[in-house]
């Protein structure tokens, strides 16, 4: 195939996921041309609650109430943690950013600035988090405050149980209850987003609270599987608020979710709206570097359809689910620009033989290594390039999973990486 | 409790002696400290042997296996896939043992058909072009697991018991006999006195513990075997390698797929047992001479089992200790109405527990023929799960809109969990998830129980069948069991999918912080 003229941009993006998405509207807002490219069939596994630091040290599994307390005590710790070398003010000015992004992107975002918030989750558990979507904030509340609560789930829609939280609950909350939707509407196995799109309709939320409202006796607030809409939740939950009389609010599912969905959306279209470029059904096949020149950059699906010229890149391609990375029998790989990687020197030392070893596992902390400025480091140890930054999960010495500083990572790093860019292009 | 007979040891030996017991009018209960199949018999190849394996080791043996063989297929025809199986020889194999391999399996009685290496690569595509010799056997793939449910299944209709999570910790030893066993429920501490007329040791690899009780040592050698499963089935065949036997040269069909095997490592205990990668390799690389594909397959998961060996090896080689199986009689070590019976094949299980049957019968003074080589092994309804598309064929053809599957790799509808859950009764409590994936396909496909893990839980506390924080606990255990299998196997797609499983399991649910008791 022929490939057409080049596109010619600053600031090109690789990667869709929360790092690349943040990325590009960090750039995009602060007058940067800016092309992203990267399939957006991941960021649906993200649960949309967005962590900034839960837990240190890991080994000790110790749960920190303060987020910023806990990077203090990270940094001084682990100074190779991506967050250790930026200022907490920088911290705050991208998380902050980044929830303004997403509420004028319809997606509101809730947090208490010097605090981590206690979530739901549909096993039962209760999750730290930092930033919560709006939908979440009132079950945050509930929880707190052990309001008379009802939980109810959908009769088919797999792995989420409101008895089931109920029950691993219920010496700690002492009025909650719980109940169980037939959804008539839909036949069979229901899946979150076929809901979510039905609730779109006013009629179907309707019909829902309409179901719910006799379900209620005394309760405060009602909670159920974060199904209620794609776009727009917070009016969907204030319609059925209104007819049923009391707090409706979700409890996030098992991925992939809606939750996840949402974020896709959201920024997608807000993106979009925002001047970026992007290409999110290709990937970057080839990478053409040189230190004097653009970064000339093949990308396409399977076959190479078009050429993106930049100045600069921020790669934000995720680890091994965004597939950043790769792991071989006995090596892993950065896939683009084949940078080194950070890791054991052999793959027995990947993992533990036990799945929650308290510690976590050795190959959550690989990744690319970079200088203060998000510039990845070549063998020796010198900047692989002065115009390619690196953001988000495929930093080496983060292990998000078991810190709980996945969203925050992306966001901060996203943030800095288009920093550094632009000091580099003002000098 | 009180009973005639009691058995130590859940896998294929004591559930076959149960059901032979039972035949013969005789009043057993089982004990097992975890589950049915929770050792070697739930850590094997799944192969019905033609014997051709054994022929040069031990040629009795393999006499024995070629018997059982053609027995279990007329009898157990549910737990058998009559694959056939082929020995092949790649170049640089040893060339006086290929042509040795017709003479040794004729003189031990063991039929083989010599076959055109075109013609079995017609067969068996898979092959590979450096095949030089082919012989067709009478192999076949055997589920060990719905054996071991059917015999004990039978035993239980016919008036038995089955105990599970119950530990023997003492014999009551009077006058060189065992008349109490106390047993100690795993999970809960709880005590119980089993009063017996007899005991059978068949422990397994645990065997010697079990002498132990009654201040009897039983010298073991413990050989660890690994295997690989594979996500697709390659063969429709079973194929060996025609040579001495050694690491990574048999490859069994399992339904819908391959297993491959086996290594043999001396180990110290057989306590938390798992392959390594240096075993991975090791498989992979040997099975792919004979099979290229295996180099580049993907594998879904490994495991190990632990072959209990209890005669000498002839050669300083475990694979040279005989195969056959050791039924020990305790009066001569001073107590009477014991007996051990280990060692032996998955083959011949039904052998050994005839001649155990028999001995506990001249000790009863019971006059009663065996019947388990004649008689039909019942096919038990709850067993059935364990075969792939079993749950899928029952949720087609019963079409009720309201049966949803849980399991979507495996195609597990919620029916057959709420079978299966009706089946266990009340001895699995705290063990659910493990026993449902033990006996069904719940946990086995491609996704290893990440999703279907958290499916079936729900449904689980949907029904009232779990309640209070012990979701959490069973998660955690079964995940973490899941996990061991998956462990040596993480490189491409399968890292891809520990990745998302800790995302999932840790990042969002926390269960490596999870406290599971209520605060």
């Amino acid at each position: 195939m022929r490939t057409p003229e080049p596109i010619q941009c600053d600031l090109l993006v690789i990667g869709a996921g929360i790092a690349g998405m943040a990325a590009a509207g960090f750039a995009a807002v602060r007058g940067i041309s800016t092309v992203q490219v990267g399939t957006t069939s991941e960021i649906i596994y993200a649960s949309g609650l967005l962590d900034l630091m839960g837990v240190h040290p890991v080994g000790d599994g110790r749960f920190w109430t303060d987020p910023w307390a806990a990077i203090a005590s990270l940094s001084k710790d682990q100074p190779d943690h991506p967050y250790a070398c930026l200022k907490p003010q920088d911290i705050e000015a991208a998380f902050g950013e980044f929830i303004t992004h997403l509420n004028e992107a319809g997606l509101p975002y809730c947090r208490q600035v010097a605090q981590n918030t206690e979530v739901l989750t549909p096993v039962g558990t209760i999750k730290l988090t930092y930033g919560v979507p709006q939908s979440m904030w009132i079950g945050a509340k509930a929880w707190q405050n052990k309001w008379p609560c009802l939980l109810v789930d959908f009769k088919g829609l797999m792995g989420f149980s409101a008895r089931q939280i109920y029950e691993t609950l219920k010496d700690q909350w002492p009025r909650l209850r719980y109940s169980h939707i037939e959804w008539p509407e839909i036949q069979g196995e229901l899946y979150a987003e076929h809901l979510a799109l039905q609730f779109q309709l006013s009629k179907y939320r309707n019909r829902l609270a309409e179901i719910l409202k006799p379900m209620i006796s005394h309760e405060k607030a009602v909670g159920m599987p974060a199904v209620l809409g794609i776009k727009a939740s917070s009016s969907i939950i204030a319609d059925i608020e209104k007819i049923i009389g009391c707090r409706v609010f979700e409890i996030p599912t098992l991925p992939p979710s809606v939750t996840g969905i949402r974020l896709r959306e959201a920024m997608v279209q807000w993106l979009s709206e925002n001047g970026v470029r992007a290409f999110y059904q290709m990937k970057v096949l080839q990478a053409q570097v040189a230190k004097s020149e653009d970064f000339v950059l093949y990308i396409g699906q399977d076959d190479v359809e078009l050429t993106v010229k930049a100045k600069a890149v921020v790669l934000a391609s995720g680890r091994f689910i965004g597939q950043g990375l790769k792991a071989g029998r006995s090596k892993i790989r950065e896939t683009i620009f084949d940078l080194p990687v950070y890791q054991p020197t052999s793959r027995k030392e990947w993992y533990q033989l036990d799945f929650l070893d308290p510690g976590g596992h050795a190959i959550n902390s690989c990744g690319i290594t970079t200088d203060d400025a998000f510039r990845p480091l070549d063998k020796d140890g010198c900047i692989f390039h002065p115009r390619l930054f690196v953001a988000g999960s495929i930093l080496a010495h983060a292990d998000w999973m078991r810190m709980k500083c996945g969203a925050g990572l992306s966001i901060v790093t996203a943030y800095a990486a288009v920093k550094a860019y632009l000091k580099f292009k003002e000098s | 409790m009180k009973t005639q007979v009691l058995i130590i040891g859940g896998g294929i030996t004591g559930a076959g002696i149960a059901r032979d017991l039972a035949l013969r009018g005789i009043h057993s209960i089982l004990i097992e400290k975890e589950d049915l199949n929770a050792g070697a018999s739930g850590g094997n190849h799944g192969l019905l042997h033609s014997g051709a394996r054994y022929i040069e080791v031990d040629p009795l043996v393999a006499r024995e296996c070629q018997v059982e063989n053609r027995l279990l297929k007329q009898l157990a025809p549910q737990c058998i896939e009559d694959t056939g199986g082929l020995f092949v020889a790649i170049e640089g194999d040893d060339e006086s043992y290929i042509s040795d391999f017709p003479s040794l399996c004729n003189q031990a009685g063991i039929p083989v058909a010599p076959m055109d290496v075109i013609t079995a690569r017609g067969l068996e595509p898979g092959l590979s072009p450096k095949t030089i010799a082919v012989y067709g056997v009478e192999d076949a793939a055997v589920d060990p697991f719905r054996l071991t449910f059917d015999n004990i299944g039978h035993a239980q209709e016919l008036g038995s018991q089955f105990l599970p999570n119950t530990r023997a910790v003492k014999f009551m030893i009077r006058n060189r006999q065992i008349c109490h066993v106390r047993t100690i429920d795993t999970l809960t501490g709880e005590e119980k006195y089993i009063e017996t007329m007899y005991v059978v040791n068949a422990a397994g690899t645990w065997s010697d513990q079990v002498t132990a009780l009654a201040d009897i040592s039983l010298p073991m050698v413990y050989s660890k075997g690994s295997l690989l499963v594979t996500q697709y089935r390659f063969t429709h065949r079973v194929i060996n390698r025609m040579r001495k036997a050694s690491d990574g040269d048999i490859l069994v069909p399992g339904g819908t797929v391959s297993i491959l095997g086996t290594t043999s490592v001396r180990i110290d205990t057989p306590q938390q047992i798992s392959p390594t990668i240096a075993e991975v390799e090791q498989i992979i690389s040997q099975g792919a001479a004979m099979i290229p594909e295996l180099e580049t397959a993907r594998y879904i998961r490994a495991y190990s089992g632990v072959r209990p060996l209890t005669g000498p090896s002839r050669r300083g080689n475990d694979r040279d200790v005989s195969r056959g199986f050791s039924l020990i009689k305790h009066s001569d070590h001073g107590v009477d109405n014991f007996l051990t019976i280990t060692g032996g094949k998955l083959t011949t299980f039904r052998l050994m527990a005839e001649k155990a049957t028999d001995e506990i019968c001249r000790y009863l003074g019971v006059d009663a023929p065996c019947q388990t080589a004649v008689l039909p092994l019942p096919a038990q309804s709850a067993s059935r799960w364990t075969e792939p598309g079993s749950g899928a064929r029952f949720w087609i053809k019963n079409k009720d809109p309201k049966d949803m599957l849980l399991c979507g790799c495996e195609m597990v509808p919620q029916s057959s969990i709420d079978s299966l859950v009706d089946s266990l009764g009340n001895n699995h409590r705290n063990t659910l998830l493990r026993s449902i994936n033990r006996r069904s396909r719940i946990g086995k496909g491609p996704c290893q129980g990440m999703f279907c893990s958290t499916r079936v839980m729900a449904y689980l506390y949907h029904t009232g069948m779990i309640e209070g924080r012990e979701g959490i606990e069973e998660l955690k255990s079964f995940l973490r069991e899941r996990w061991r299998g998956q462990h040596p196997i993480m490189w491409e797609a399968r890292l891809i999918q520990a990745e998302l499983q800790e995302a999932m399991h840790c990042g969002l649910l926390g269960l490596e912080l999870a406290d599971t008791k209520s605060k």
